[in-house]
């Protein structure tokens, strides 16, 4: 169960999402799309969107922070764990709450608002269970465990065992006796990477890194551009 | 100088009936699919009137277009590229589907399966976004003939604008059609506005699409185009607009709204430009210079230097004759009678307009004077300060000077060919006066009123721009070209050039002594000798040799 849950499971989500983009990006580039739901419904959004997104973007780079960064490069830069700690604690708590709010806003609207209820799919259902549910019990875990019960250094456990996977070193041992909430989080996270190319999440990856970069104006000609699909055997273009 | 080739339009306003037949016939073409029900690539507005969606034009709280910043540059209007990705998770700029209206059907089932009583069944209409009854409420045209009265055209932006005295009682003035579809703009903003690049302008005609698999359904083009005239398909997630009906004119048919313009009215043809001088042209400082900065970035097709540099620049003879034939290159450049539609959104739009003189014509007949004289028409134009100031709002920033003189040479045209009808001797000073000759007058009525289906309609195809680019002397052999393949095989690398390709066909056919290449032989069979039966080898091309798994 532990190798199935700390060793197998992190690899299968990252070969669903990694293999999942590719499919996606070969066989589904009209349906990677925002889905925005903008046009029924503005004043809601308004607030919630950008909350959410933003309360997002920060949980992302705590995440980063905390996981990928290890701790002796941490206090290297002179970063105190008693410094790390509050931050992480309080900055954390934020973005997850603004997140955590800017979902709950978001949801409530897709609930209340009849037009955007009806552009709801099942896979959108789906996807916002599991994402509440990990923002939820990663908020707990900060709150929880690092604040009201005094702090968890995960940065001992968690982080070594999440870059020793890239390291293609799983550490099992590392992950025993982690707190639960920890191990639900962890959990839902990796179910929720695994299914991210297969939801509407996937419009994060279409971020327009490039817009800052280009021209405003794009001139491109009536036959080169970007082909939708391979050609088919036998109907090659002559060249 | 980079010659370009641009395919545009031009609409005669005074031929407009408000019939709405090229809205109807462009939405059973492209927009009757579900996600675009609220969707009009074409509408027609009556001005004075809101528009669609409502009130489209008030830049000030739609922030389309271009304006210049503080040294003199063009940004959009809704703010630079950093202001842009900050605010992409929420576009408060962009019209919700009650700008436009709410798009609705009616239980029709109900008039068929009502039980026999003693009333009439009625349909009610249901949206066709939440499916709910509702209440019809607005439209794409619900102030259509001004209908709605005063208390709607007078929230018409335009008519904010103009100043308040000649405000007063315009309603019952004047009115008047405007058919809008997107402006294939030289300069667009929709384009500039996309995060994703999906917008693009086509380099042979000019034409402004969206490329459906790039589009990521950020919504900023529908906030980036002053004209309102991309839209996002609720449904599918992705923006859509006005395609200038690409599948008929690249085989040289009419678009779908020219087609079947009852009236007539519009006109199709391509106009050379300079594509260096657009950016230039559109960061002129004052508004209403715009109108003659755009004129002065289109290319005479008569010129012999131009027409060197559009061979340069890869324009195909064809579009470049087509160019001299043009009835917009005509209409715009040499009889300067259509203006551009709002020209002080700096986008430089593509789609042109003939002011109605036809508000004027009736005005004067309602007094009772003579409304085919010019002498009466010109005082009248100058009189009218409410269609005039209305006009120039619309055609030309606000100045009136072009649609002033725009009006008097369609009312010299028009009294000069009274003149010519009735057997009277035509009064070259009639022509004159208006900076015309004779023989423009001829030609200019010809073009406006008899001008048959292929004077309006001058579309060169890409077929001809295409075979051009395959002739031999287009496309020389270079020194070491040869059928060699690509590092990876051998479709990589760059395709061969025809001629490149045809040229080492023709030497293997006639050194070879094979009737076919004796490799390609298994993968033919002669269609004439298969009774129907079975499936002789190489009935279909020969499956590759296997792949590895996933690869492809």
């Amino acid at each position: 169960m532990r190798v199935l849950l700390w060793a197998v499971l992190p690899y299968v989500s990252v070969v669903l999402l990694v293999g999942g983009t590719v499919w996606r990006w070969r066989y589904d580039r009209f349906g990677w799309t925002t889905r925005s739901s903008e046009l029924y419904e503005k004043r809601l959004l308004r607030i919630a969107s950008p909350l959410f997104h933003y309360g997002l973007i920060f949980v992302i780079l705590g995440h980063v922070a905390g996981l990928v960064v290890p701790e002796g490069w941490m206090s290297a830069l002179g970063v105190r764990e008693s410094v790390y700690h509050a931050v992480s604690l309080y900055a954390g708590s934020l973005a997850g709450a603004a997140a955590v709010a800017g979902l709950a806003m978001l949801v409530y609207r897709r609930r209340t608002r009849g037009p955007v209820f009806s552009a709801t799919t099942r896979n959108d259902k789906l996807m916002y269970v599991l994402l509440g549910a990990s923002l939820l019990l990663g908020l707990a875990v900060t709150v929880v465990e690092n604040g009201i019960l005094g702090g968890y250094d995960y940065r001992t456990t968690v982080g070594p065992w999440f870059r020793g996977l890239f390291a293609l070193r799983p550490d099992i041992t590392l992950m025993e006796g982690i707190p639960l909430l920890y191990a639900f989080h962890t959990v839902i996270g990796m179910v929720l990477t695994a299914l991210f190319p297969f939801t509407r999440l996937i419009h994060a990856f279409a971020a327009p890194w490039r817009y800052p970069f280009r021209p405003y104006l794009v001139y491109r000609s009536r036959t080169s551009g970007p082909r939708t699909r391979a050609e088919r055997r036998g109907w090659e273009p002559i060249r | 100088m980079r010659v370009m080739a641009q395919l545009a339009m031009v609409m005669n306003l005074d031929k407009c009936i408000g019939c709405h037949t090229c809205s109807v016939t462009c939405k059973q073409a492209w927009t009757n699919r579900s996600g675009t029900e609220y969707v009009w690539f074409n509408n027609v507005e009556t001005r004075p009137g809101q528009g669609y969606p409502r009130r489209y034009e008030d830049q000030d709280r739609w922030r389309g277009g271009w304006e210049l910043d503080r040294r003199g540059r063009l940004r959009p209007r809704s703010g630079g590229r950093a202001r842009r990705l900050l605010t992409i998770f929420s576009n408060p700029l962009m019209p919700s589907i009650g700008d436009y209206y709410e798009p609705w059907t009616y239980d029709y089932a109900s008039l068929t399966t009502a039980p026999l009583g003693d009333d009439f069944p009625v349909a009610r209409p249901h949206s066709l976004v939440s499916g709910e009854r509702m209440k019809v409420e607005w439209s794409a045209n619900w102030d259509d003939d001004l209908g709605g009265g005063p208390a709607l055209a007078a929230a018409d932006p335009v008519v904010e604008k103009i100043a308040q005295d000649v405000r007063l009682d315009y309603e019952r003035v004047f009115m008047f059609y405007l058919p809008r579809i997107c402006e294939h703009c030289l300069n667009p903003s929709c384009m500039a506005a996309c995060p994703s690049g999906a917008i693009y302008k086509r380099e042979e005609d000019g034409i402004v699409l969206v490329d459906q698999d790039r589009c990521r359904g950020w919504r900023m083009c529908v906030t980036g185009c002053p004209y309102k005239k991309v839209y996002f398909n609720h449904r599918t997630g992705k923006a859509e607009k006005c395609t200038f009906c690409y599948p008929r004119v690249e085989v040289g048919l009419p678009t779908v709204c020219s087609e079947t313009c009852v009236g007539r009215l519009r006109y199709l043809g391509v106009l050379l430009y300079d594509a260096d001088r657009v950016a230039e042209a559109a960061e002129t400082e004052d508004d209403t210079a715009l109108y003659e900065a755009q004129l002065g970035v289109f290319l005479d097709p008569e010129d012999p230097d131009v027409r060197a540099a559009a061979r340069r620049d890869g324009v195909p003879d064809a579009w470049v004759r087509a160019a001299r034939d043009s009835p917009v290159h005509a209409l715009v450049n040499r009889f300067r009678v259509a203006l551009p539609l709002h020209p002080e959104y700096r986008t430089m739009p593509m789609v042109w307009y003939i002011p109605p003189l036809s508000p004027v014509v009736d005005a004067l007949r309602g007094t009772g004077h003579d409304a085919e004289d010019a002498g009466n028409l010109f005082g009248a134009i100058e009189t009218l300060r409410i269609p005039v100031s209305y006009l120039a709002e619309l055609f030309s920033a606000g100045d009136p000077e072009p649609v002033t003189r725009v009006l008097r040479r369609l009312a010299a045209l028009r009294s000069y060919m009274r003149d010519r009808n009735l057997g009277d001797p035509a009064d070259p000073a009639k022509a004159e006066a208006v900076g015309m000759t004779g023989r423009d007058m001829d030609d200019l009525y010809r073009l406006l009123a008899l001008a048959r289906y292929e004077e309006r309609y001058v579309i060169p195809t890409q077929a001809e721009a295409e075979a051009a680019a395959l002739e031999e002397s287009v496309c020389p052999v270079g020194e070491d070209a040869g059928a060699r393949p690509g590092p990876f095989g051998e479709a990589s690398g760059r395709p061969e050039r025809a001629s490149v390709e045809s040229f080492h066909a023709l030497r293997d056919r006639q050194t070879g002594g094979a009737l076919v290449h004796p490799a390609d032989r298994k993968g033919r069979v002669n269609l004439l000798n298969w009774d129907g039966q079975g499936r002789p080898g190489g009935l279909f091309p020969h499956r590759p040799k296997k792949k590895k798994e996933g690869e492809e």
